[in-house]
């Protein structure tokens, strides 16, 4: 692929999004029983927004208050030396904790496993909970790690060479999932 | 100056906000039932102590050790150093055992800066204290604690110190707390006052970035934090002031000063304090005093030194790739 890659297109838009975020909800629900003791963690920083907009949708079909907190992950990365040091994001757990409780991560894309390892260990300096399920808005295969999600938003085949972006309206404007070619900088080994 | 820490001075302004910043997501591991971080696993962290300062090494034990580094306790007295090892002998004994990090305390100004710049040790150096010189994490926590009693612990994220009116207030001439203080939040944008008798003031003090004052009592009402430094009675040999008692009746902080102060002035102290010296027990003991808050904010602030530091951070802005808030799952 020539670093004349073609613009991202568009794989799901705003009303897309919505439509999928309503599906999950309710599929909490159903496999939740009531989702009862059910607490969100978004993991920073799209997932918060969609663990946000996920307990809005919650509460709408269960008329009741659903804990959502978001649990930063960067501390426990696997990849922390290969990088220069990141900047940290806010952790913050529900008053009531997690012990004992149905927690479902949420994150943006899927795609090595490794975040979500990441989250697993964070998760468990914590509390201990008594399930984690993991919701994502986009799956996009080339898993490193044996982890699957048990909420899909979109199952979207890529190839390594391409890059799935998502953008949301509270951190970038719009709400889309964009499929664009990683661009590959000249000489650069990818 | 890149992998080191050695003057507050070296920090830029984004430097000392990501510190400051890092420090407060630190601070909430605090608050959880199991106070340890995976991150600096499998690294090693020297606590090197050419001086005594059980303070200062307790907190950087703590900070480390919450970050699950292995650390290592050096302390002169009893080891070869007081059998005339020298410091360059000390540092590639060090670099021999693959230490990763040194936090250095040391009675001799630029102690640290010869060990990061000598070419006698690979480990990124910390500076804890070196003799009248600097100590940039007592400032940097200082920062921290100024910065959330008076923009606000959230509110704060993100901002310095601008406007605000700090009065440091005691020996001068003896303390690095006071240099790397002024350094620091001359930085951050803060007006900083000293207050000391002309005894106390080390020669050259017109160059730094800040106001001279001998007039305690004209100074407080315009102060939004004031911080007393101890007066080091193992310093004081050369008669820089009459009596304590004197000392204490111009330049000590009571009651009737703090009440002086504007309402949502605090009063600071690195500590240890003395008090009915330049503290009476009303003012340590009132909770405008954020003595014991300091302490604890010191260990969330050394955590974050170390973890930018030993992350590979680069705290100039020269040659470094930024860091990054990037965490996607794109590689």
């Amino acid at each position: 692929m020539d670093s004349q890659a073609p613009d991202p297109r568009p794989v799901l838009e705003g009303p897309d999004i919505a439509r999928v975020l309503t599906r999950i909800a309710h599929e909490i629900v159903e496999r939740a029983k009531g989702a009862d003791d059910v607490v969100l963690l978004g993991i920073p920083t799209r997932g918060v927004f969609l663990a946000q907009r996920l307990a809005a949708k919650l509460e709408e079909i269960t008329d009741r208050k659903i804990p959502v907190g978001s649990l930063d992950i960067t501390m426990y990365r696997d990849d922390l030396r290969m990088q220069p040091p990141r900047a940290l994001a806010r952790t913050e757990i529900p008053g009531d904790g997690v012990d004992g409780r149905l927690v479902v991560l949420v994150d943006d894309v899927l795609f090595s496993g490794r975040t979500i390892r990441a989250a697993l260990d964070a998760l468990n300096d914590i509390g201990r909970p008594r399930a984690v399920q993991l919701a994502v808005l986009v799956d996009r295969g080339h898993r490193e790690l044996p982890i699957r999600a048990d909420y899909v938003g979109k199952n979207l085949p890529t190839s390594l060479r391409e890059t799935v972006k998502v953008q949301l309206a509270e951190e970038d404007g719009r709400d889309t999932v964009l499929l664009g070619a990683k661009r590959t900088a000249p000489g650069a080994q990818q | 100056m890149q992998r080191h820490l050695i003057s507050a001075a070296d920090l830029t302004r984004d430097d000392a906000i990501q510190i400051l910043d890092t420090a407060e997501e630190m601070a909430r591991v605090a608050d959880r039932p199991i106070k340890k971080l995976p991150t600096l696993r499998g690294r090693t962290v020297v606590n090197l102590f050419f001086e005594d300062s059980t303070r200062t090494r307790i907190s950087f034990e703590a900070a480390e050790k919450r970050l699950s580094a292995d650390v290592i306790n050096f302390s002169a007295k009893g080891s070869s150093v007081s059998k005339g090892e020298s410091l360059k002998d000390t540092a590639q004994t060090l670099e021999a055992m693959g230490v990763d990090a040194v936090v250095i305390r040391h009675g001799a100004s630029g102690a640290p800066y010869r060990l990061a710049n000598s070419g006698w040790i690979d480990a990124a150096v910390i500076n804890a204290g070196d003799g009248t010189h600097q100590h940039p994490t007592q400032a940097l926590l200082d920062a921290f604690t100024m910065r959330r009693r008076l923009v606000g612990r959230d509110a704060g994220l993100g901002q310095d110190l601008a406007g605000k009116r700090i009065t440091i207030v005691g020996d001068i001439l003896h303390g690095r707390v006071a240099r790397s203080n002024v350094d620091l939040l001359h930085t951050l944008g803060a007006e900083v006052t000293l207050v000391a008798p002309p005894t106390l003031l080390p020669v050259g003090i017109e160059s730094w970035p800040c106001e001279i004052s001998y007039d305690l009592d004209a100074t407080l009402p315009k102060s939004d934090a004031v911080m007393m430094l101890r007066v080091q009675r193992e310093r004081m040999n050369a008669a820089f002031f009459p009596t304590e008692r004197e000392y204490s009746r111009r330049y000590g902080l009571d009651g009737d000063r703090m009440a002086r102060m504007p309402e949502h002035a605090i009063v600071m102290h690195p500590g240890p304090m003395v008090r009915g010296m330049e503290i009476t027990a009303e003012v340590a003991d009132s909770d405008r005093c954020t003595a014991i808050e300091q302490v604890a904010n010191g260990v969330s602030t050394r955590m974050a030194v170390l973890y930018l530091l030993l992350g590979g951070a680069v705290f100039d802005a020269k040659n470094a790739p930024a860091a990054t808030h990037t965490r996607t799952e794109e590689k």
